[in-house]
């Protein structure tokens, strides 16, 4: 799985796009043209995609997830070589506090709609990071479907000083966690 | 480069790939779909000055033929120790995406004030390649090879926090607010691999205060840019982009930026004859002292009734003149004014940004003959200098530098 694509930048700047969907089968998928070779499906498409960078430890991706077919999209994990462990957040109040911890079910994308995923709000959690992510490198992620799908996009990496709630473990969710930091 | 109006993207083409690219169609996307998010109350269009966008992308980078916006912002960068070519092309491939989304009055993505970023106000962000930055990517052999720091002048009194620079941020809008959130955004993406060694600031005439075109006066109270080639003409495009040298630099342009402090005291002692005499045209409105009208030919032959030349050979127009339009350069100054000294004494100038395809053809042979004997060299003082090579633009989905450093 490649995370830092580094020449390449040419047509895939920023392109999030989709690829490697050959095990989609995610509702209305058969609505779509006939996929060949050359197009590939598209009924996820991430605008905006970006990943705080971050040496080690946890970090977070954020981006608005498209839902381009006509039936809800139910994504239930995520994952990325730069750290194997990931999660699904939501970011709600606790005690008083904000706090994020797994969300429940995963996260609807609604047909012909979408969710953004941001600062402060619903994000990807990564939970350790194991190569550093850099301002600039270019990070694939995978997110996968309630009914196996899976699609990647890729996050741009920058330098950001806010994401930093109190890390809330859910029911079961990662040990040890409890009160760090993403920063 | 004109004001464009973007049209509207429709959902087929933003679905169809490749729309979702640096800046353009990133706003189409939210107006295509419907989010899940919180719905905040629409913002207010912006007004006419404060909506106007200048295309990024483009086969030469936008803020050398645009018409002057009102105010600029001159970052320039060190690199770190820690850049190389690899981290130059992070670097570049980051701020490029701020640059684009930021000149469409688009937030870039991670802004900590992105309510800051409607207003684009025909922002343009323009990078250059200082000396320096060829060595740290391991790439000398593509520095073009008259970009080197310009040869001492007899007339300068150059200081080194304000000369020199691997990395120009060349920031311009009509908007002061626009600059400056425009400077933050691209200052902390630069952090991770560069350190800041100045920034000059800039103004020139508020936009709206007098047609757009018209030759605005300096802090000297000069027309300034009489002559400069016609943005859009061919004059421009032979005398500014650059065509030959190392190829990756051809589309681009080169920049001298040099910091002139105006010597205002000494000017104010000067009447208004002997200032005329020293530019070599009548300051009310900046015609030729041998022309009726701004724009006509300085006739440089002509003898007042006495048999000496009405324009002397000592005038800045006569020692600035060049023998073709190849030759020319591009002139894009702003004004810079600090506080006066406590008895005084003004801290005026110009932030003097030069364009030419070639550093040593055409902008080193006009400064020496100026040095040499310009009657105005006593009432200005270059007290910054610095060069940078300009890369060609880049279409969506490229980056700034992709031709040197991809």
């Amino acid at each position: 799985m490649s995370l830092r694509k580094r020449g390449l930048l040419a047509a895939t700047v920023l392109v999030l796009a989709l690829t490697g969907c050959g095990s989609e089968k995610s509702p209305g998928a058969e609505a779509a043209p006939a996929a060949t070779s050359a197009s590939p499906q598209q009924a996820l498409v991430v605008k905006d995609p970006w990943v705080k960078t971050a040496k080690s430890g946890m970090s977070a991706a954020y981006g608005t997830v498209m839902n381009t077919t006509g039936k809800d999209i139910v994504l239930v994990s995520a994952s990325s070589s730069v750290s194997p462990m990931m999660e699904l957040h939501e970011t709600t109040t606790v005690d008083g506090k904000m706090a994020m911890r797994p969300k429940d079910g995963g996260f609807v994308i609604p047909a012909n709609g979408s969710h953004e995923f941001k600062p402060g709000g619903d994000h990807f959690m990564l939970m350790d990071v194991k190569t550093e992510v850099k301002t600039g490198d270019q990070v694939t992620f995978t997110l996968t479907t309630k009914d196996g799908g899976t699609f990647q996009f890729t996050a741009l990496g920058k330098d950001f000083a806010a994401g930093n709630e109190s890390y809330m473990p859910g029911m079961g969710g990662s040990p040890s966690a409890s009160g760090m930091s993403m920063g | 480069m004109t004001d464009r109006e973007r049209g509207p993207v429709s959902r087929r083409a933003l679905l169809a790939g490749g729309a979702l690219s640096v800046g353009g169609a990133i706003a189409v996307g939210a107006a295509a779909v419907r989010t899940g998010g919180d719905h905040a109350a629409p913002t207010p269009a912006p007004a006419a000055a404060g909506g106007q966008t200048i295309a990024f992308h483009g086969a030469h980078q936008a803020g050398v033929e645009t018409p002057a916006q009102a105010h600029a912002s001159f970052v320039a960068l060190d690199l770190a120790a820690v850049a190389d070519r690899a981290a130059l092309r992070r670097m570049m491939l980051v701020l490029t995406d701020d640059a684009a989304r930021l000149t469409q009055g688009v937030a870039p993505l991670a802004d900590g004030q992105p309510e800051l970023a409607r207003m684009p106000a025909r922002l343009t962000v323009t990078f250059g390649f200082g000396p320096r930055l060829f060595d740290v990517a391991g790439l000398t052999a593509q520095r073009p090879s008259s970009l080197q720091q310009l040869p001492a002048f007899g007339i300068d009194k150059l200081q080194q926090g304000w000369s020199g620079g691997d990395v120009l941020l060349q920031i311009c809008a009509d908007d002061p607010v626009t600059v400056a959130h425009a400077q933050r955004m691209l200052v902390k993406d630069s952090r991770s691999f560069a350190t800041v060694r100045w920034v000059q600031r800039g103004f020139r005439n508020a936009r709206g205060t007098q047609d757009d075109g018209v030759t605005q006066r300096n802090v000297l109270g000069q027309l300034d840019g009489t002559r400069n080639p016609a943005p859009g003409s061919d004059v421009f495009a032979s005398a500014v982009w650059t065509d030959s040298g190392p190829a990756w630099l051809h589309g681009g342009t080169t920049v001298v930026i040099r910091r002139i402090h105006a010597e205002l005291e000494k000017w104010d002692a000067a009447d208004t004859v002997g200032k005329e005499f020293a530019v070599g045209r009548r300051l009310s409105d900046g015609a030729p002292l041998t022309g009726r009208l701004e724009l006509d030919e300085p006739d440089f032959n002509a003898k007042n009734e006495l048999g000496f030349p009405v324009i002397s050979e000592f005038s800045h127009v006569s020692r600035a003149q060049v023998g073709s339009d190849r030759l020319r350069i591009f002139r894009r100054p702003y004004n810079y004014d600090e506080p006066p000294g406590a008895d005084g004494t003004a801290d005026s100038g110009l932030v003097f940004a030069s364009y030419q395809r070639d550093i040593g053809e055409q902008f080193i042979p006009i400064q020496r003959k100026l040095d040499d004997a310009d009657l105005m060299n006593e009432w200005i003082t270059p007290i910054g200098s610095a060069v940078f090579a300009v890369p060609p633009g880049c279409e969506p989905g490229g980056w700034i530098g992709q031709s040197l450093l991809g």
